[in-house]
């Protein structure tokens, strides 16, 4: 009961912020819809018994990905009214295959449950479970090429980044390291031989 | 009682939802990139309710390589968008047109 309560508080507050993302006039206001509704789906994984999963929400995506979001989002001096001129004109449409989808996915489910018995929710995890672990266990052995595949996608995302944003300005006096590692003595010091000098 | 089509109704609700949104925000690259997180996070949703029901942990792993690839993506997708910026100075998608596709 009380399970079925807090999955109707945070579902409402997922669906409100959601909407909250597409209909927002500030990009800024889209982004920060976008984190509440991560924290929201966040709660509702909790509530599935994926701690692990819920827990890499919030870190990776609240703490990386919308960061990211907001910094491009604060960096681009965007023109908003230009890009909303003409909004009204495709949101019927939208809408209708938003209520189209909404209606497949539901009748099917509806069905299926209508007549049939329901999928019994499967008993809580005892205390010392560890979902974490338990996701560890499979995730090194079995899977372990996809994750390394995974890492590897990570490491292309890093580098591709890096070089598509990455330009050289002319003009710009910045310091070449590796010829600052690579200068020898005998390019600073010059000994000069001469007599010595007597008064 | 808190059964799997609560959660199945719910994710189908957001995907909806995600969709609408590409097609209202069709012109501006940043709500696109936010609403296509939303989609992926709904699909996960379907993903962890599965796995949860069915008793597998499969699931969850098919989500942590989710997760991996949507941060890959937004992360290149807004390095994109910062180069399209400086060489249009506008993120209107009906501006990308030099391709005449």
């Amino acid at each position: 009961m009380y399970e079925l309560i807090f999955f109707g508080m945070y579902a409402f507050v997922l669906v409100a912020a959601a909407i909250g993302v597409i209909a927002s006039r500030n990009p800024v206001h889209s982004a920060m819809f976008l984190v509440l509704a991560f924290v929201a789906s966040s709660a509702l994984w909790l509530l599935m018994e994926a701690e692990f999963l819920a827990m890499t929400l919030v870190l990776v995506y609240v703490g990386a990905v919308m960061v990211l979001f907001l910094f491009v989002v604060m960096m681009l001096d965007i023109d908003v009214k230009s890009l909303r001129t003409g909004i009204m004109r495709y949101a019927p449409i939208g809408i209708i295959v938003a209520i189209l989808s909404v209606a497949q996915v539901w009748s099917v489910v509806w069905l299926r449950n209508s007549g049939l018995p329901v999928m019994a929710r499967p008993a809580a995890a005892p205390a010392d479970y560890s979902n974490t672990k338990e996701l560890g266990a499979v995730l090194y052995t079995e899977h372990v090429y996809a994750f390394e595949l995974a890492a590897f996608i990570l490491l292309l995302a890093i580098i591709a980044a890096i070089t598509l944003t990455m330009r050289r300005r002319a003009g710009l006096k910045v310091q070449n390291v590796a010829e600052q590692v690579a200068v020898k003595r005998e390019d600073r010091v010059r000994i000069v031989k001469m007599e010595a000098e007597s008064d | 009682m808190l059964t799997l089509t609560h959660f199945l109704m719910l994710s189908g609700v957001l995907f909806a939802i995600s969709i609408a949104g590409i097609f209202i925000n069709r012109k501006n690259m940043i709500l696109l990139l936010m609403c296509i997180e939303l989609l992926l996070l709904s699909v996960n949703f379907n993903f962890i309710a599965f796995s949860r029901y069915l008793g597998d942990i499969n699931g969850q792993v098919f989500v942590f390589f989710i997760l991996t690839v949507a941060a890959a993506e937004a992360a290149i997708g807004l390095a994109i968008l910062v180069v399209l910026f400086r060489t249009r100075s506008s993120i209107n998608v009906q501006d990308i047109n030099s391709m005449k596709g």
